[in-house]
């Protein structure tokens, strides 16, 4: 498994390509990379099933069973879900790069709420829908 | 309460009790002002909640739940038995979400009912009930007690032109099992897209553009505990709505909106990361739309300076 860190220059390093669905996919899969890193920190192996057609989806299921404040970036899955959607079923061309450029955003912001509640011991008790620290 | 018909919550959010919270007396003063003004000018009433306390925010559960809960209850027991309003409407997405948790553990949960009788009590205040009062966001209390055709009449100076990144946060949302009023069907909000905030400013005269990061984690949370990853969350979300092509990013959350507002700076300085997008309440914009001075609605107190924004756009 790659490092964070190396995921991380991965998706500041993309470019948009000229052929989107391939743009979308290595998108996607970065994506997947940083929720195996959360599934492996765990103690669990990263899930292979699919959600919705998409591993993604269900990595992300799987990384918010028990720790509900990491539904905080469900909603960023699943635009990167729907940013591939639109990338491979039914691509504009004229919005392809700005498409891709938003799909690595998204894939960015994926990373950056990920690892930082990793490398932050604690951190993600003090999100939204935290677990209680003491009563538990 | 969720399913009570447009009319009758026309004229249900007409006079609400009104809970503040402790942002908009400091850092969010401007989202104070511009709710305050904004309501005034769509004649809708506000009776601030005598002798409110803090929600507990982000903090008081990771203590104790229970004691969140009861902080809560007391804002809602206020305002149903010392008031008698059935609505409380809260503009802050800390203070929202937590008095809907509030009412949802009260519900659900005998041990929180037991808890917030027994300190309830002891403080010599009655205890409040689940079902007592409805809780709303400035957002509900505005779409929902005007309405978009009645703003659109109201509208004197359209923000036509503006191109606007509605930010909702995570809170407005999240978890959803405490908002059993949305993602209903049509007229009701949507925790996976919202839009409350998208429907009102688009009918004051703005051109939304599609962000993808609407319900993103700012990192308001994480500011004091890992200040760069809050940082760079930022950044992320304001170059998003950049390559959107938004002007502005319209907020409803004092703790998102300084958030966005801090970490611009913060990116700048220590990062040499800039961006220009400038962030404003929904209220502010509404409140602009309306004809209001920039003043009456608090742009001056705003970090992210506005102003020569909106003069370029012929709004001032």
């Amino acid at each position: 498994m790659r490092s964070l860190a190396a995921i991380e220059v991965d998706i500041d390093r993309f470019a948009p390509r000229a052929d989107a669905r391939a743009g979308a996919r290595v998108l996607l899969e970065l994506s997947e990379e940083v929720l195996e890193h959360w599934a492996a920190a765990r103690g669990e192996a990263p899930t292979s099933e699919q959600k919705e057609g998409f591993r993604l989806l269900a990595l992300h299921r799987q990384g918010a069973r028990g720790v509900p404040s990491f539904n905080a970036c469900r909603e960023t899955c699943r635009e990167i879900a729907y940013h591939y959607n639109l990338l491979t079923t039914d691509v504009d061309p004229s919005a392809a790069a700005r498409t891709q450029r938003m799909m690595g955003m998204l894939a960015k912001h994926l990373l950056l709420f990920v690892s930082g509640k990793m490398q932050v011991e604690g951190l993600g008790e003090f999100c939204c829908a935290s677990r209680p620290l003491r009563v538990e | 309460m969720s399913d009570t018909p447009v009319e009758d919550k026309k004229a249900k959010y007409q006079r609400v009790a009104y809970y503040p919270g402790c942002a908009l007396e400091g850092t969010g003063h401007a989202y104070n002002r511009s709710t305050k003004a904004v309501g005034k000018a769509l004649g809708l009433e506000l009776d601030e909640v005598k002798n409110w306390n803090c929600c507990g925010a982000m903090e008081v559960k990771n203590i104790d739940p229970k004691i969140q809960t009861y902080l809560s209850s007391r804002v809602m027991s206020i305002a149903a038995n010392e008031m008698h309003a059935d609505v409380v409407m809260a503009p802050c997405n800390g203070c929202y979400h937590n008095l809907k948790k509030a009412e949802h553990d009260l519900a659900h949960d005998a041990g929180s009912r037991e808890v917030v009788d027994r300190i309830s009590q002891k403080a010599g205040h009655a205890t409040y009930q689940a079902g007592q009062l409805e809780t709303i966001h400035a957002l509900d209390w505005i779409k929902q007690g005007v309405g978009e055709e009645e703003l659109k009449k109201r509208v004197k100076n359209s923000l036509k032109g503006l191109k606007v990144a509605n930010y909702y946060g995570c809170m407005y949302t999240r978890p959803r099992h405490i908002f059993p009023e949305k993602d209903r069907g049509p007229g009701s909000e949507s925790t996976s897209q919202p839009h409350f905030m998208d429907d009102l400013l688009e009918a004051a005269g703005a051109e939304n553009v599609d962000f993808a990061l609407k319900t993103a984690c700012c990192g308001g949370a994480h500011t004091l505990s890992d200040s760069d990853t809050s940082t760079k969350l930022v950044l992320n979300i304001l170059r998003a709505a950049e390559a959107a092509g938004a002007d502005v990013i319209a907020t409803e959350c004092p703790t998102c909106h300084s958030g966005l507002e801090m970490h611009q700076v913060r990116a700048e300085t220590v990062l040499g990361q800039k961006t220009t997008v400038k962030m404003m309440y929904f209220t502010q914009l509404l409140g602009v739309a309306l004809g209001l001075a920039p003043r009456k609605v608090g742009l001056h107190e705003n970090v992210s300076d506005g102003i020569e924004l909106l003069k370029s756009k012929g709004l001032e």
